[in-house]
């Protein structure tokens, strides 16, 4: 399977979803809202996610930084009693960053299964941590949030104002990643698939280039547990759990792997599956998401990306060449 | 003097769970180069399979020797059944692909696999004492220890020994040498590869079934403990070398003293204590203590 | 086993050297030395009058050493012009840029401008895997020339290159090379190739060399012959 991302029909396809994102939420019933503001934080985790996957790393526990990012908040409304948006977010972020950057020292120099598993365990590590120190993080009950403040005024997790907080967070996540996959440390990021020696050879150190990337994954990590721990109102230690990070490779998956649109689409078709399946078949949820994944896999690499496009060739009557696997 | 024996005792007992639930990993990893994540769900498949069916003795009132013989027959049920099915109908068709997608299909396995046992046992634990208490305790220096334990480290020391030989001394072991080695030559030479992948795979089906059978009677059977139960297993196998049998073994004793050390004297550090002894040998030792490195070709 | 003992090589600069052995002389071995990517036993490594033995490749790299392989190294996903655009990027230390567009000036028109030289230019937007055998190894040298190197290895530039095309990949490299005035140190198999390229060729056998001057001469003694053609 190739990894591709036509970064040129970002313009199209990023117009019309922000047009719809933007417009369209003040005529959607609250639930929806709901959905929509889930989906949003959904989507700047599984960035980080994808972002990996474009030099071939998959991580098993990006949850590790999600909870870091939702427990930096827990822990600020609890000694602190500060519910500001405008110091959280940026707090989020410097948490996962911090995190990443130590967590980052050892995975550096792994690729492929141990990436993966190795991840999987600092996760499972930090949940087993949240569980058991429970006179600090509450352990199974979690932390309770309440109610988010933007510049001083009140901002409900359920709220209108607090979705376009939240949409306009999804947009600073575009801009830089957007950046950042155009730039030469995006491209050496992919270069990193391709081959590691002539990386190497061209004097530039891959471990850099898996550090580099690995420190952006875990900030959007942490953005998105800011985000997510106001919608929920409430944080628990299955916020590191695997299942957690489970979701974000699902979503990643869904999503065709880079790109930025592609992860858009999955967050959204994510979040409605998730809350139609949990109302009818809460106990085949992850049974769904194991089958709808093997069917990607062995159907459509592309995902859901790859699928739209197919339509849109279709309706416009040219192929514009996405399908390359 | 009593803490020494008792951690030791505990050492010993836990390195033969940790052991039987991880060599059928690192069989399938050294064979096929796959990691396969479903492997905690086989083992947990194993695990209330096994289980249901001893209970099923027990209520038509067959005498409770038989859960023995039902443990059995559940993981070899769970083991020829899956085993066959995961890689003929799935893995075979993925054999080429990144790493990363055979992580993937293997992770989704395990998402399912995880939930039909929910759907099929429901969410409360499933139990069954009778294997564990018939075979009576035994006392050391004041502790009392069931007999069952000292089956269990029976079991897996047979177990490995029987994939050791299996390995060295038959032809098939030759051949799976063969295939490991070069895919592509033995193929050449007539080999039938997807053969071997199938028997592999099974047989690491096979061991995480048994496994997950013979380790019930010790635990409750709950729902979503599969994925931890490969966490585990890849921290074992990580630590011994991924592929090697006796790195398994190597890794099984060292987790498990390492556990039973913190359990009794830094007990909120238990968990956290594998995962650091992992990384702290991946550090030092990216291949594993018995592992071998892999040379970078130009 | 020995496969390189105790070899002392003086190149002038801008010099292009042939070196030529059998199976097993240690040519390899000499470039992979050279270049970092494997560490002597016993003994130091001198390039460029710089102790480089205890340095990776990249730090060589870093120190004007590239390399081509036997097998082109090539970011078999990207376009033949990103893989440029890549060099480019790392030669003016801004691999870890993570702000500023990959593609932009002055690197586009001077990858453009290498690519050019090395006759890829109709491919320049082309992914990487639609290149021919021949443009392959081209590129594998254009992405090593596009380092800016002061000394470049390159391991049998013309193996797997088809009869017809080796003569036309080496016209090309050498008047690269000549205006870039670049150092050159290349492992040839083919004879042809180094009679007609090399101004010096160095003959080795068994991690020494044997013979070193000009290509005719040098090729002309019974004992090189033996040497580097066993049999014949």
């Amino acid at each position: 399977m190739t990894h591709w991302m036509d970064w040129r029909a970002l313009p199209r396809a990023g117009v019309v979803a922000a047009a719809l994102l933007i417009l369209v939420p003040p005529f959607l019933p609250g639930w929806i809202l709901f959905v929509l503001t889930k989906a949003m934080f959904m989507f700047i985790a599984v960035m980080g996610v994808s972002v990996l996957l474009r030099g071939g790393l998959l991580t098993f526990g990006h949850a590790l930084y999600y909870a870091t990012g939702a427990y930096a908040v827990g822990f600020c409304i609890k000694w602190l009693g500060v519910r500001e948006l405008l110091f959280l977010i940026p707090l989020g972020a410097l948490a996962g960053f911090i995190m990443a950057a130590l967590v980052g020292i050892v995975m550096a120099r792994y690729r492929e299964v141990f990436f993966a598993m190795l991840n999987l365990a600092f996760s499972m590590m930090l949940f087993g941590a949240l569980l058991k120190l429970y006179w600090i993080t509450g352990g199974t009950d979690g932390l309770a949030i309440g109610t988010a403040t933007l510049a001083g005024i009140a901002l409900p997790g359920d709220s209108y104002g607090y979705y376009y907080f939240a949409l306009t967070m999804v947009g600073i996540v575009t801009l830089v990643v957007y950046r950042f996959m155009a730039s030469p440390a995006g491209y050496f990021l992919r270069a990193m698939y391709d081959n590691e020696i002539r990386i190497e050879y061209s004097g530039v150190a891959v471990r850099q280039v898996v550090y580099r990337t690995y420190l952006l994954a875990g900030t959007l990590g942490g953005v998105a547990g800011v985000l997510a721990a106001f919608t929920i109102g409430h944080i628990v230690p299955e916020d590191a759990f695997w299942i957690q990070s489970g979701e974000f490779v699902f979503v990643a998956l869904l999503g065709v792997f880079g790109g930025v649109p592609g992860p858009m689409l999955g967050a959204l078709v994510f979040e409605f599956l998730q809350t139609y399946a949990s109302k009818y078949f809460p106990l085949a949820w992850q049974m769904m998401m194991g089958i709808i994944m093997l069917l990607i896999i062995l159907f459509q690499p592309g995902g859901l990306w790859a699928i739209y496009q197919r339509i849109e060739a279709r309706i416009t009557g040219k192929d514009r060449g996405g399908d390359h696997h | 003097m009593n803490l020494l024996t008792i951690i030791v005792f505990d050492a010993i007992n836990y390195a033969a769970t940790l052991f039987l639930l991880s060599v059928g990993l690192t069989v399938v990893f050294g064979v096929m180069r796959i990691l396969n994540v479903s492997h905690g769900g086989i083992y947990a498949l194993g695990a209330y399979m096994g289980t249901w069916l001893a209970l099923l003795v027990l209520e038509v009132d067959l005498p409770p020797v038989l859960t023995y013989a039902m443990l059995l027959l559940g993981a070899l049920i769970v083991g020829f059944l899956l085993g066959p099915i995961i890689e003929r109908l799935l893995l075979r068709r993925i054999y080429g692909s990144d790493m990363h997608i055979q992580l993937l299909l293997t992770f989704s396995i395990l998402l399912i696999l995880d939930d039909s046992m929910k759907l099929i046992w429901g969410m409360e634990p499933l139990f069954i004492s009778e294997p564990y208490s018939m075979l009576g305790r035994f006392k050391v220096g004041g502790i009392i220890y069931p007999w069952y334990d000292f089956v269990l480290v029976g079991v897996s020391v047979v177990f490995g020994g029987a994939l050791v030989w299996m390995v060295r001394a038959t032809r098939f072991g030759k051949l799976v040498i063969a295939v490991i080695h070069d895919r592509e030559v033995s193929r050449a030479i007539g080999i039938n590869v997807n053969l071997v992948f199938t028997v592999a795979f099974t047989v690491g089906a096979l061991a995480a079934a048994l496994g997950g059978a013979f380790v019930a009677p010790k635990i409750a059977v709950v729902p979503q403990f599969a994925l931890e139960v490969v966490v585990l297993a890849f921290a074992v196998i990580a630590i011994g070398g991924m592929g090697s049998i006796e790195g398994a073994a190597i890794g099984a004793v060292i987790v498990s003293f390492a556990r039973a050390l913190a359990i009794h004297l830094a007990p909120e550090l238990e968990l956290m204590v594998v995962y650091l002894i992992m990384i702290l040998v991946l550090v030092i030792r990216p291949e594993g203590l018995f592992g071998e490195a892999e040379l970078r070709r130009i | 086993m020995v496969a390189a003992d105790d070899l002392n090589i003086d190149v002038e600069n801008g010099e292009l050297v042939g070196i030529v052995g059998a199976n097993g002389s240690g040519k390899t071995t000499f470039l992979n030395l050279i270049t970092g990517y494997l560490k002597p036993e016993s003994g130091r490594i001198l390039v460029m009058g710089q102790d480089t033995t205890d340095l990776a490749p990249r730090e060589l790299a870093k120190r004007g050493v590239a390399r081509s392989f036997q097998i082109p190294q090539l970011y078999t996903n990207m376009t033949v012009l990103e893989g440029v655009l890549l060099s480019l990027a790392a030669t003016a230390g801004e691999s870890s840029n993570f702000w500023r567009p990959l593609h932009r000036d002055p690197w586009e028109p001077e990858a453009w401008e290498i690519l050019n030289r090395f006759g890829l230019e109709s491919y320049a937007n082309r992914p990487v895997s639609e290149l021919p055998e021949g443009g392959r190894k081209l590129l594998d040298i254009a992405l090593s020339f596009a380092l800016k190197p002061t000394l470049l290895v390159m391991d049998e530039p013309t193996s797997g290159v088809s009869i017809e095309d080796k003569f036309q990949v080496m016209d090309t490299l050498i008047a690269v090379l000549r205006e870039g005035d670049i150092t050159t140190i290349f492992v040839e198999h083919d004879m042809d190739v180094v009679q007609r390229y090399g101004k010096r060729v160095l003959v080795f056998d068994t991690g020494r060399v044997v013979a070193d001057g000009e290509p005719e001469s040098v090729l002309a003694q019974p004992e090189v012959r033996r040497a580097v053609l066993g049999h014949e």
